[in-house]
């Protein structure tokens, strides 16, 4: 397993938001942890890079403690999260945007084609190149955080939300990107209130309820499951 | 025309000095919407660098102007470390009495070192004092042209180091989130401390060419210094880089013009002005309107 969580637990302040989980995440694999607001989802990802105040558990990745370490040398051991609400820095341009994803890379020549890359995967990103990522539209700064976990040379992508606020057709080019990745050889831990999309393009995945595993299993198995329907997906 | 040439000149020599105590304060705002109310004390604490290194025969205006921006940088790192950093994640407002509290133990601290003392110092000659006509009875000297240069130099390559570099990036993406730019693997501690370290040499220079100005230096003259480049840093929009510029030079330029209008006018004309923006633009000359989050 790539990444093993044991018993994690996080808490905010008083407030208790992950109960003991565990979950992994295999080398090519989409793994989805799905639930409602305040099951959890955000917290754990939060842990995983060493923002949240983990409590108990253990997040081995890679045969490595990840507790205690600092979010930066997490980015460097090559986790890259996209945060929830896209956080694209929109005091800086759409190029700086991506530059930043490349931050903690030092070959010049690589950072430049996967820029290129980037471009050619989402030409409206070139487009902007040098506008200030506070003039985007919404589907556009989804692209450009996309684009700049890209930059990254990630081996695990954490995705919070990735669909949240997005027109519908931007959630397909948004889901099919993250398929995308996959193919490219990076697993994808995918965290999302769109249960369905989450499933559809999934292999494994967690359903969450308040801080615990409720569910889990093949995420095909989990999509045809009576209860899985009746609370995420609307039937 | 000749007689507000030669104002001009004695405001925007003022206006360098506050522009670049200005950028101080607006950097560490910028990074952590902190009041660095210890700002105003590192250029005392660089004005009093240059005089002791000015001592050390053969050190001139260059190296002197070097040391006096160093100490101040490394202080203010160590400050930001010991003082700051563990109250991160706190209110700001804890932060912000810590800070008044930095201020007064830098201006008392140096009282009681024995070859500092509370007395006025004559700050040494660095620079020999030349003049030159300029248009018709105006004149120049050359402590006004170094003040110019030097400042302009300086906040040239500061703006160049934020605009331009890795790290500057690294600090425009602290300033606009931290969780965000931890993410990015930026090592936002030592970002916050990069900021500091520039923002403190700035100040530390500021000292330095407010001395040869006014050749006068105490423990205590970083207080007024600072209160009005911090009025500087409002005014032009606090958090604004070409704000802080602004700001600064109509700061000295106003109150050299209130000075000769009315000597008593001085140092309350900035603050008029002060309140004047602020009626109807809140957020300063150059600032971004921002809303606050409750």
């Amino acid at each position: 397993m790539l990444l093993e969580v044991k018993d994690l637990r996080v808490s905010y302040g008083a407030i208790e938001a992950v109960k003991g989980i565990s979950f992994s995440v295999a080398q090519d694999e989409i793994v989805t942890l799905v639930g409602a607001n305040g099951a959890g989802k955000t917290s754990i990802l939060r842990a995983l890079s060493g923002l949240a105040d983990v409590r108990g558990g253990s997040i081995l990745y890679a045969d490595r403690e990840l507790r205690g370490v600092k979010p930066h040398e997490i980015v460097k051991r090559g986790i890259s999260h996209v945060p929830e609400g896209r956080l694209a820095f929109l005091n800086l341009s759409v190029h700086e945007n991506l530059l930043l994803g490349a931050y903690i890379r030092n070959d010049t020549k690589g950072v430049e084609d996967d820029l290129a890359k980037v471009y050619e995967l989402f030409p409206r990103l070139k487009e902007r190149a040098r506008q200030i990522a506070g003039t985007l539209s919404g589907g556009e700064q989804q692209m450009l955080v996309v684009g700049r976990a890209l930059m990254s040379e990630c081996k695990l992508l954490l995705l919070d939300e990735p669909s949240m606020g997005l027109a519908p057709i931007l959630v397909a080019e948004v889901f099919a990107t993250i398929e995308r990745v996959r193919r490219m050889g990076t697993p994808v831990l995918l965290v999302e209130q769109n249960a369905n999309m989450a499933l559809s393009i999934a292999d494994r995945g967690y359903v969450l309820e308040t801080g615990r595993v409720t569910l889990s299993g093949k995420a095909s198995d989990l999509a045809q499951m009576d209860e899985v329907r009746a609370a995420y997906l609307g039937e | 025309m000749e007689h507000f040439l030669q104002l001009l000149i004695f405001g925007v020599q003022l206006g360098v000095i506050y522009a670049l105590i200005a950028m101080g304060y607006t950097m560490v705002y910028g990074i952590i919407r902190l009041i660095n109310f210890a700002h105003g004390d590192l250029v005392m604490i660089g004005a009093f660098t240059a005089y002791f290194a000015a001592r050390v025969p053969g050190v001139g205006f260059v190296p002197a102007l070097l040391a006096a921006m160093l100490l101040p940088a490394v202080l203010s790192v160590l400050i930001e470390r010991l003082a700051y950093r563990p109250l991160r994640g706190r209110p700001r407002l804890s932060v912000l009495i810590t800070a008044i509290g930095v201020s007064i133990f830098l201006e008392n601290l140096p009282r009681v070192i024995p070859f500092i003392g509370p007395n006025y110092r004559s700050f040494p000659k660095l620079i020999e004092f030349r003049e030159f006509p300029l248009y018709g009875s105006a004149i120049v000297n050359s402590i006004q042209i170094t003040n110019v240069i030097a400042s302009a130099l300086l906040l040239s390559v500061m703006v160049g180091i934020v605009r331009f570099t890795k790290s500057g990036r690294a600090m425009r993406a602290v300033s606009f989130n931290k969780d965000a730019a931890a993410l990015m693997g930026i090592d936002v501690d030592r970002t916050i401390s990069i900021t500091f370290f520039i923002g403190a040499a700035l100040a530390g220079a500021g000292g330095v060419l407010y001395s040869l100005t006014y050749p006068m230096i105490d423990i205590l003259m970083g207080v007024w210094l600072g209160t009005k480049a911090f009025v500087a840093a409002v005014l032009g929009g606090i958090g604004s880089l070409p704000g802080a510029v602004l700001g600064g030079l109509l700061m000295g330029i106003v109150e050299v013009f209130a000075t000769a209008l009315y000597s008593e006018l001085g140092y309350g004309a900035g603050f008029i002005v002060l309140i004047l923006v602020l009626l109807f633009r809140p957020e300063g000359l150059m600032g971004k309107p921002t809303i606050e989050k409750v």
